[in-house]
């Protein structure tokens, strides 16, 4: 074991640290610009000396880079030191990127990929549906083609980002005689366009994260497909294969521990430091033995991807762990805010004299929940475990297709 | 980067574990468990054989030299397989006089330990939950009055090594005059456990054993976590084969989702935390400065996630589980040892705090 990087890569963070020391923030005629556009042109700089949007092939704006999981970690963390910007983080280049690469049409990866990774285009994604949610391929938006153009009806919810959305990609039904899965397409459909309407979705936070988008008669171009008809399951389950990465995760849950200890420094149980009561230490360790053990696995997982070895049920595990830590984190948090905890975290600053620090906590509270309900429940994500990881058999009732 | 065990320690895990397959299922593991002293020579001849006495004992004396990671991953494999007999006191003595003993010491000592020609304990805890080198009360001296609980076969053993006050440690033979041992009943009963009493009892001081004694506790606290880590998850292995064999209402019970979420919980609760006992194993050699605390945090977290687990596998075997005669309880028990011995998790998490200036 050996927790250091090695000579070959702490020479390649130091070329990454002398680059950064040398465009970030921008100098000279460039630091003058906007903020955008100096983003803009420092990850234009960065994509050529293969830096950012390293799994992109050049033809499509990318820097095609070999894969390497340990460069790829050690840009994050100095661009992340630097405070300099990285590849653009978003749903279409998390998820529709990839996807496209690998099962779209040339001409497609053509139109779309470049303007995404460079943030021109942002993407939402039309998945959930009100009755269809877990069992996400019972969903009832239908897509019907009519002449050069499918005209989508139906409704998808819990839309990050639509409001904001040049396009989103949507699984509608397509072929309403065939089975379940197999009905199912994958397509492309522009956001700014009379057929969509956009509600936000105000949830219990106060905030209004996601939108429910009402498609009536809304139009796409017949090829705005990827995949063929019929196979849009099989290309939205493609981007699975992309789901890696635990650091990223592990690093949120060992900031949001740092955090909540600074939290029991500073609040007071019996008029001394909270953290100095034994039941707030007893707590804090024990959350503590879950958060090292996240970000331990993180870098057992980061060795292994780097060889190009399957981490196994060690990658399942890795949400339901950031989550219960999320949630561990909000318990202990509520009983350190002690009557702070009957503050609305929502209400106008100058009704409430809430702490800052207590009003993100109280937000904090009850945005746990979402996260641990984003990208499949709890509940579903242990079926998961389950069956993938320790090899249990389907549940009784998702093994039956009914269809239409 | 680079936190994965090697081949050679891969190879050595999976050498222990076929030899536990073989000479140790659990129903040998069951027989030796249920007789008369807990210990099965022949088995730990084996184990001696494969080099396991003396792992981390120096090349010069007949060890292999090899660090922490190394036993700890053995430690593992031997709480996976459920494996009565001395592996721990022994280890623990044996790092204890390399650590803290003279020249003379060790040349007496750690050949014969390392080759399986002498055992040796560790006699360390004072009734009343006194586990820590700080809590210790007995008198140091060549002389030795009084007593010491919780000693891993005391029995079987040809030198003790002694927690005294200060923080000191002391060597102690097995002919000495006026050692008592009287057998306390262990709930593990594959790790018997002994009350040892001196009367004037000669004992020989390990010049820097209060130097060290913490480094040794805190190689007990790693390798305890190692065992439960192992006993955890040997029983979630049980637990998942029960679930897709046993059958009611027509299908194999695995296909409910009540039970499938408790397995996946319990897969949740105890893989992850494998990494927290390698890392504090590395530590222990490479990163000192963290070392104490990250040995703390993995015997605390582990041990209790290990119970949590002992517990539900006798919920998720159903009424079986609760007899006698299931195998879950071999583990159930190995598990209450680990989380006992050398203190409670409690007692490790308050040391965390401290340590991390809480």
């Amino acid at each position: 074991m050996d927790l250091s990087y090695g000579k070959q890569y702490e020479d390649f963070r130091a070329e990454v640290q002398t680059f950064l020391a040398r465009h970030w923030p921008p100098k000279g005629t460039d630091a003058g610009q906007n903020k955008e556009e100096g983003a803009r042109r420092f990850r234009e700089l960065a994509s050529e000396h293969g830096f950012l949007n390293r799994a992109i092939p050049k033809q499509y704006g990318g820097s095609e880079q070999e894969p390497d999981e340990i460069k790829a970690n050690i840009i994050r963390e100095e661009f992340m030191k630097a405070r300099a910007p990285g590849d653009v983080r978003g749903i279409g280049t998390m998820m529709l990127v990839p996807t496209l690469l690998e099962k779209g049409e040339d001409w497609q990866k053509e139109k779309f990929v470049a303007p995404t990774i460079r943030g021109e285009f942002g993407w939402c994604q039309g998945y959930s549906e009100p009755g269809s949610g877990s069992d996400l391929a019972s969903l009832k938006t239908r897509a019907e083609l009519i002449g050069d153009e499918w005209v989508i009806n139906g409704q998808k919810i819990w839309t990050t980002t639509a409001k904001t959305a040049d396009y989103m990609f949507c699984l509608c039904r397509t072929e309403p005689e065939a089975s379940k899965h197999a009905g199912i397409s994958y397509l492309l459909i522009p956001m700014k366009q009379p057929g969509i309407e956009v509600r936000p979705l105000r949830q219990m936070t106060g905030g209004a994260d996601f939108n429910e988008v009402f498609l009536t008669n809304a139009k796409t171009p017949k090829n705005w497909i990827v995949g063929k008809r019929g196979e849009g399951w099989l290309v939205s389950r493609a981007t699975l294969k992309h789901e890696r990465n635990s650091i990223g995760a592990a690093a949120q849950s060992t900031a949001v521990f740092a955090g909540l200890v600074h939290l029991a420094k500073t609040a007071k149980r019996g008029g001394k430091p909270a953290i100095e009561d034994s039941e707030v230490r007893q707590r804090l360790a024990t959350i503590e033995g879950y958060v090292r053990s996240h970000e331990y696995s993180g870098y057992r997982q980061l060795t292994l991807n780097a060889r190009g070895e399957n981490p196994g049920i060690l990658q399942l595990l890795n949400k339901l762990s950031s989550t219960n830590i999320g949630n561990e984190v909000a318990k202990l948090a509520l009983d350190l805010l002690g009557e702070d905890g009957l503050l609305d975290p929502t209400a106008a600053e100058e009704m409430v004299v809430l702490p800052t620090g207590s009003r993100s906590w109280m937000n904090q509270y009850m945005y746990s929940l979402g996260i641990a309900v984003a990208g499949g429940t709890a509940n579903i994500q242990r079926n998961v475990i389950g069956e993938r990881g320790l090899g249990l058999p389907r549940d009784v009732f998702a093994d039956r297709s009914p269809g239409k | 980067m680079n936190f994965e065990l090697s081949e050679e320690q891969q190879l050595l895990q999976q050498t222990v574990r076929q030899y536990l397959e073989n000479e140790c299922p659990p129903t040998h593991a069951r027989a030796v468990f249920e007789g008369e002293t807990g210990f099965d020579p022949a088995l730990w001849k084996g184990m001696v054989e494969m080099g396991i006495a003396g792992l981390h004992l120096a090349e010069a004396y007949g060890g292999a030299g090899l660090e922490m990671i190394d036993l700890a991953v053995v430690s593992e494999t031997i709480g996976w397989g459920g494996a009565p007999g001395p592996f721990l006191g022994h280890a623990l003595a044996g790092l204890a006089i390399q650590l803290g003993g003279s020249d003379a010491q060790k040349e007496r000592w750690l050949p014969r330990l390392a080759a399986g020609d002498a055992l040796a304990t560790i006699a360390l805890a004072e009734a009343g939950g006194l586990w820590q080198p700080e809590d210790w009360t007995l008198a140091a001296g060549n002389k030795l009055e009084g007593a010491k609980v919780n000693v891993p076969f005391a029995s079987l053993a040809d030198v003790f090594v002694v927690g005294v006050a200060g923080g000191g440690l002391a060597l102690v033979e097995k002919a000495a005059a006026g050692l008592e041992i009287h057998p306390m009943g262990g709930v593990d009963r594959g790790r018997r456990i002994d009350r040892i009493s001196f009367e004037g009892t000669p004992a020989e001081a390990l010049p820097k054993g209060a130097e060290i004694s913490s480094r040794v506790r805190d190689a007990g606290l790693v390798l305890l976590a190692a065992d439960a880590f192992g006993a955890g998850s040997r029983l979630l292995d049980m637990c998942v084969k029960y679930a897709k064999t046993r059958e009611q209402f027509g299908v194999t019970i695995g296909h409910f989702q009540a039970l499938k979420h408790q397995l996946a919980n319990m897969a949740l609760e105890i893989e992850p935390a494998r990494a927290l006992y390698w890392y504090a194993a590395h530590a222990f050699d490479h990163i000192q400065a963290q070392a104490p605390r990250s040995a703390a945090l993995a015997k605390a977290h582990l041990t209790d996630r290990a119970m949590q687990i002992a517990r539900d596998s006798v919920e998720a075997h159903g009424g079986i589980g609760f007899t006698w005669e299931c195998d879950v309880q071999l583990w159930f028990k190995r598990i209450l040892f680990d989380r006992a011995f050398l203190g409670t998790p409690a007692v490790h998490r308050e040391r965390a705090a401290k340590l991390a200036g809480w």
